[in-house]
């Protein structure tokens, strides 16, 4: 089953996607409803699973953060590594922020931040290279992101 | 610059951006009026730059998450431009990213299912500017999407 969202709803994640500090009071006057009404719809995403979680919203660059890149990773030797011990390897490395599972040209896609590149090829070397069952990598370096609203 | 003590700060309401002043004052070794202090000046200095919730797609029955890479035809001057702009418009893409490498873009496209994904792809994607090639990987499972900076 999917959560079904009205209208209220749908602004009220799409303010909340932009500030999530915000406090259901100011919330509330954006959407035209109390703060107890606010409160109970926000109490109410985050039941459905809708909101999962909440998170810090940090500038990289400014705590030393310059490079990020994403690497497009195949798994070599098929059927003698376990995908398990390449994920718990894998997570277990603290530069690399997202690990996705993938169908396609790679196995797997990894968003890996460092300091600079010669940092990120450290952590290429030592870490992700030697990694169990590692095979082809496609690095490429992150210029501009953008989130956009999504379809809400 | 920062120091152990805003390190500390960062780590903690990195792992739990909920935590009230007095929790993170406690777990980061602080008093409470210095973490608020704290908290204020990496805010001011664009170091915290607000919190946001994470929409999970899924729940709200987009299941089919695709990661479009795509090559831009480098004949026209604005390709690029012109290929991210006509990208905003498409509901469905939820993130855009401009890279140095092979791939050139990336869409993050969300759809209901691999029907409406196939419909999306056609009438949507195929129909934008300047593309020379996409590569599309389907994700199966997302194993880890923390985000975090490793403080």
């Amino acid at each position: 089953m999917s959560a079904v969202l009205d209208e209220i709803d749908r602004r009220l994640l799409r303010l909340l996607r932009e500030e999530a500090g915000q406090s259901a009071g100011a919330l509330g006057r954006r959407v035209g409803l109390s703060q107890p009404a606010t409160w109970r719809r926000i109490r109410r995403l985050e039941e459905a699973g809708v909101i999962r979680g909440r998170r810090l919203k940090l500038d990289p660059a400014a705590l030393g953060f310059g490079v990020t890149v994403f690497l497009g990773v195949k798994i070599g030797l098929r059927g003698r590594v376990k995908l398990e011990d390449f994920e718990r390897a894998v997570t277990a490395i603290p530069e690399v922020q997202l690990v996705e599972h993938v169908l396609g040209l790679y196995d797997y896609r990894l968003r890996v931040v460092a300091r600079d590149l010669s940092d990120f090829e450290r952590v290429l070397r030592r870490r992700i290279m030697t990694l169990p069952g590692i095979g082809d990598v496609e690095a490429n370096v992150l210029l501009t992101e953008e989130r956009r609203p999504g379809p809400l | 610059m920062l120091d152990d003590e805003d390190r500390r700060i960062l780590r903690q309401l990195q792992a739990e951006p909920t935590l009230t002043m007095p929790e993170l004052a406690e777990r980061a070794r602080v008093t409470p009026a210095r973490a608020a202090r704290r908290v204020e000046k990496l805010e001011a200095a664009g170091v915290i730059r607000g919190r946001e919730v994470v929409i999970d797609w899924a729940a709200l029955g987009w299941r089919v998450h695709v990661s479009l890479r795509i090559t831009v035809e480098k004949s026209a001057p604005r390709a690029l431009d012109e290929l991210i702009a006509a990208a905003r418009k498409v509901p469905e893409v939820i993130e855009i990213q401009t890279f140095l490498g092979r791939v050139d873009l990336r869409l993050a496209l969300v759809a209901r299912d691999m029907a409406h994904y196939q419909a999306l792809y056609r009438d949507r994607i195929l129909t934008l500017p300047h593309i020379a090639d996409i590569e599309a990987l389907l994700t199966i499972a997302t194993i880890r999407d923390a985000d975090a900076l490793p403080l």
